[in-house]
């Protein structure tokens, strides 16, 4: 019989830290399953953020880095450009990359780096205890907008749209992992975002909205039913900039 | 008549029902028994009505589901 899903080469059997029905072990499955793919497991650095998912490197069988908070792009940076055959890519959450780690998200993607980033956005700071982050929506209630976020914490802002209009970027995308056809979705946008890395077209990002259910008080079906409804009509999901059909065809991008 | 064949890990199994929910033929359901990391993990209560569909094993953060299909 064939084996039509189960358990990637590349992810660590062990159970993981994260809390019931968390989406980060749906996105480290869909990760794991395309370095088994694109068969890249024996050259792959992953570099991990500091956040929930700060012990990623427990959960990949791939070498990994830690980085300081916020600064995965840069240690990132520093891995390929050493070890241009090497495969990079980052785990950041949104308080990593759009809040401590903007200036470092922001040069790697201008630069160009040829590396892969992906965000995990569930607008909260889930290690901390639920803290309003940058991509907090208005009105959530978090520890420290406990009468929900007003305008005076300002507005949160989009980071793939961001990410998008940088001279650096060959491919930024946004999806969700709230239902099956998006789970699916999904792994064909990091599919796209790894092959942009691998062709050598320059900086790759995927922010991918996943829910919180702990730090959002709602049961984990709850917390996929309000990314469905609120987080997607504040973060349109939708590939922002993608050059890599016009490389294939020759077109310079 | 394809063959399928579901294995469920239940240790790994944090009781989150996703895949209750995402489940479009009704074969898995939450069980009674609270396993070591006190958690109520999912059974397979109609595996003859598995079509091999993989929702399940998409919607499950935990890698919880094995499948396996004759070609």
């Amino acid at each position: 019989m064939k084996r039509i899903a189960g358990m990637p080469e590349s992810m660590s059997a062990v159970v993981t830290h994260y809390c019931p029905g968390c989406s980060h072990g749906v996105l480290h499955r869909i990760i794991a399953e395309l370095i088994d793919e694109l068969d890249l497991r024996g050259r792959t650095v992953g570099v991990a953020s500091v956040g929930c998912s700060v012990l990623a490197y427990n959960y990949f069988e791939t070498d990994f880095v830690q980085a300081p908070h916020g600064r995965a792009p840069a240690v990132a940076t520093g891995v390929k450009r050493a070890r241009p055959n090497l495969f990079v890519f980052t785990y950041q959450g949104d308080g990593d990359m759009a809040a401590i780690g903007t200036a470092e998200i922001i040069h790697a993607a201008a630069r160009g780096e040829r590396i892969t980033a992906i965000m995990y956005n569930n607008s909260i700071y889930g290690m901390t205890g639920g803290q309003m982050s940058p991509t907090t929506l208005m009105g959530a209630v978090t520890a420290t907008t406990p009468y929900g976020r007003s305008e005076e914490n300002g507005r949160p802002y989009r980071m793939a749209e961001l990410l998008a209009q940088m001279p650096g970027t060959a491919y930024v995308a946004r999806t969700h992992v709230a239902d099956v056809a998006n789970i699916v979705k999904t792994k064909q946008a990091v599919r796209k975002a790894f092959e942009a890395q691998i062709r050598g077209l320059g900086f790759s990002m995927v922010e991918v909205l996943g829910n919180c259910p702990t730090n959002w008080g709602m049961t984990p079906a709850e917390s996929n039913r309000y990314v469905l409804t609120e987080m997607l009509s504040y973060f349109p999901v939708g590939e922002f900039k993608d050059v890599t059909k016009e490389a294939l065809a020759g077109v310079h991008a | 008549m394809r063959a399928i064949k579901l294995e469920l890990d239940q240790d790994r199994c944090k009781g989150c029902e996703l895949c209750t929910e995402a489940c479009p033929r009704e074969v898995l359901a939450m069980g009674s028994q609270i396993h070591a990391l006190g958690y109520r993990a999912a059974v397979a209560i109609a595996p003859e009505r598995c079509t091999g569909c993989r929702a399940c094993a998409l919607v499950c953060p935990e890698v919880v589901f094995t499948i396996y299909k004759t070609a």
